[in-house]
């Protein structure tokens, strides 16, 4: 039966509609993987030789049992953040004649083959063998040490899953958990019940007895019971399949009245990115990178480089335009073929996305007011640079917009979220980014700086005068793509 | 109002729709029957410019439908559930809708007035937005979501799957009258016989892409379309 879902598995990963096209994606993934493996390898070779140095005092390994409660915290965080319980689709297997025990078993167990349960290995074995042969202890203690270790790690895996399947649907209900979490985390800063010493100590002790490893490797199998049990009760259409629905959220936006002929469109717009988790997320960074200029601004190393201060006002006021712009009009994609037989014609359609971007560019703008504390050149810098923004970077964006033809799913959360993702986004935000520095730069060097920050200033209103003009090559443009984008948003799949 | 000419489209090499002439004039209730594969949907989304034809044209109202966007204004549709938009609620649909066919907002509550029977106090005031309707229940808010406005020109593509006995009912009456009184042309496909051949003045049978029968909808319509469809069984 194993092997029946493994074909299955197989299938699906090369049949998907994706597959091939997003090579460059993949090719990316598989760096990033080789790269945190060789990094982790690297870390766990040269971190007892590492500690040595530092204090040739120090036992390595208890300074490192002192730190594992830390390092499983992070790793919990950051599974909870990225991994996903690996769930097949299950849907068609449940009125087929196998064992709902079978099905979830194979979804549990296939989550072991995560990647993320695989690196830690690299950090643990090193270590673990430095430590039998530069330090003193016995190659059954270390190996104890290492299932128990790894045996938490993949409790780690189970727990996240348990953790997600209650949580995603309500983080406010995590509230508490957090606290308690931060709560302990200050306690132990500051040096009033440290429960990372005490941890510490229990895996001391493990490895003073490694028989006892198998209290770690027995809550290992507690919690994947305890996952089975879980699956196994919702293993029905109504429980987590179908998803639930919540009541609807009818906030009017009456206030976009006020822009006339692209007034709907608008207010669609904006429920899109209110109702939807996807890009509900591009509006949080957006305020997140408005705190983005407090890094360089008052730092002195940048002072001297005022090119990179146009990098941080085109990314600052445009930081949203980026975000949602390059997925244009992939958001729309579940409902694409109604809004091209619909009373609607593509010059409008564009226009109200261009309001919408310009709309956020400029409340982007008045937000980053404040930086004039840092000086009134900044202030004007920001105000040239959003301006740049609104006349240039969207017509080019929307240009590159024409390019997708990736469907999105706009309730999947954004995290390591590649859907929709293809070359031209990673391409087209350089000549976003470094046109304008490489403009500023030069006329910063040769004239002076005001004339620089005229010059993108006037470029900006030039491209909004004839932005008339430019909606019209991009509508032909877009009309142009119809076809290929309809077809291509109906390709469901990763 | 309609004219298709030298219609075909090929995908990958096959011909999947191939019409030489096909007129549909203007306030006609017109139904498209043929198997799965037989290009109804094919049809319908040429006639909305969703895909390009390989060669030849349609024309609504003398508007060449993949060259201007002219055709818009008057003609609507609901093809599948790419029509709808999911985390809109369906009041907040048809208000869309409304908006883009310059109807306001008590426009549109009038004329939803029309409907509350169809909607069977599933629809309206329920707070759900329309991803988490039943598949029944998107049909109706498409169905209705295409009248708004006044449309000269009315699309829909299986009308009758996923509804319910009573709305299937409901709806036939709704779209006989609607060409009758508002002197809308009406476009339909339907796998099944009976309702087209009550809804619809002519019927056109489409086989592999080909019209092989061109019918004005009389009482032995039925019969001979049963005899053409069981016609395919004896020859296999």
């Amino acid at each position: 039966m194993f092997s029946k879902f493994i074909w299955l598995e197989w299938k699906a990963f090369f049949r998907s509609a994706s597959f091939g096209k997003s090579l460059g994606l993949k090719i990316l993934m598989a760096f990033l993987a080789l790269y945190f493996s060789a990094m982790f390898l690297f870390f766990g070779i040269a971190l007892y030789p590492l500690i040595k140095e530092i204090d040739p005092a120090a036992d390595p390994l208890q300074l490192v049992n002192r730190f594992a409660l830390v390092y499983f915290c992070f790793e919990l965080i950051f599974r909870f953040m990225l991994q996903t319980l690996p769930v097949i689709d299950i849907k068609p297997l449940m009125i087929l004649p196998i064992k709902k025990r079978k099905v979830v078993n194979f979804v549990l167990l296939k989550s072991l083959y995560s990647f993320y349960n695989i690196l830690p290995l690299f950090l643990v074995i090193p270590f673990s063998i430095f430590c039998i042969i530069k330090g003193d202890y016995g190659t059954f203690n270390m190996l104890g040490w290492i299932i128990g270790v790894y045996a938490i790690t993949l409790s780690v895996n189970y727990f996240n899953f348990i953790i997600k399947k209650r949580f995603t649907e309500n983080l406010k209900a995590l509230i508490p958990l957090v606290v308690i979490g931060i709560t302990l985390a200050l306690l132990d800063y500051l040096e009033i019940f440290q429960i990372s010493v005490y941890f510490g100590k229990l895996l001391e002790f493990l490895v003073q007895n490694p028989y006892l490893a198998i209290v770690p490797v027995a809550i290992l199998l507690l919690l994947y019971k305890w996952n089975q049990l879980n699956l196994q009760g919702k293993f029905y259409l109504d429980a987590h399949l179908k998803g639930k629905s919540r009541e609807a959220n009818t906030r009017e936006f009456g206030w976009t009245r006020k822009f006339g002929s692209i007034a709907p469109f608008l207010q669609q717009d904006l429920k899109l990115i209110w109702r939807n988790k996807r890009p509900k997320t591009t509006i949080y960074l957006s305020l997140l990178f408005l705190a983005y200029g407090l890094i360089f601004y008052p730092n002195d190393s940048y002072q001297e480089m005022p090119a990179f201060f146009v990098f941080v006002g085109i990314f600052i006021t445009g930081i949203f335009m980026i975000n949602f712009g390059q997925f244009v009009p992939s958001w729309d994609a579940s409902y694409y073929p109604m809004i091209m037989a619909q009373n609607i014609s593509m010059r409008q359609y564009l226009a109200s996305k261009m309001g919408l971007i310009s709309f956020s560019v400029v409340v982007l703008a008045i937000l980053s007011t404040p930086y004039v504390y840092f000086g009134w050149n900044i202030l004007l810098l920001n105000i040239a640079c959003a301006l740049y923004n609104m006349g240039v970077n969207i017509p080019i964006l929307l240009y590159a917009g024409s390019f997708n033809k990736k469907r999105i799913d706009l309730d999947k959360s954004p995290f390591m979220n590649y859907q929709g993702t293809g070359a031209s986004q990673w391409l087209v935000g350089l000549p976003l980014l470094l046109i304008p520095i490489f403009f500023f730069w030069i006329i910063n060097k040769f004239i002076n700086y005001e004339i620089a920050i005229g010059f993108l200033a006037g470029l900006g209103i030039i491209g909004l005068i004839i932005r008339p003009v430019l909606l019209t090559s991009l509508e032909q443009r877009y009309r142009q793509r119809k076809y290929v984008m309809i077809q291509g948003f109906k390709q469901k799949g990763e | 109002m309609i004219t298709a000419t030298n219609l075909t489209k090929v995908y990958n090499g096959t011909k999947v729709l191939n019409i030489e002439h096909l007129d549909i004039p203007s306030g006609q209730n017109f139904g498209l029957v043929g198997n799965n594969g037989a290009g109804k949907t094919t049809f319908f989304s040429l006639l909305l410019d969703l895909i390009q034809p390989t060669t030849g044209n349609i024309f609504n109202k003398d508007i060449t439908v993949s060259e201007s966007e002219e055709w818009k204004p008057f003609t609507s549709s609901f093809i599948d559930e790419s029509f709808l938009i999911g985390y809109l609620t369906p009041e907040e649909y048809f208000y869309f809708i409304g908006e883009l066919r310059n109807r306001n907002k008590a426009d549109i509550d009038s004329f939803l007035g029309h409907f509350e029977d169809l909607f069977n106090g599933e629809i309206i005031g329920r707070k759900k937005y329309l991803r988490d309707l039943s598949k029944g229940n998107q049909k109706k808010v498409g169905i209705v979501g295409a009248l708004i406005g006044d449309p000269e020109v009315v699309i829909l593509d299986e009308p009758f799957a996923n509804l319910d006995p009573t709305t299937q009912i409901r709806l036939k009456k709704l779209l006989k009258e609607l060409s009758k009184t508002a002197g809308t042309t009406v476009l339909i496909s339907s796998h099944d016989l009976i309702h087209v051949t009550e809804v619809c003045e002519r019927i056109v049978v489409l086989d592999k892409g080909y019209i092989v029968k061109d019918i004005e909808t009389s009482e032995a319509t039925l019969a001979e379309l049963e005899e053409y469809f069981s016609g395919e069984i004896a020859e296999s």
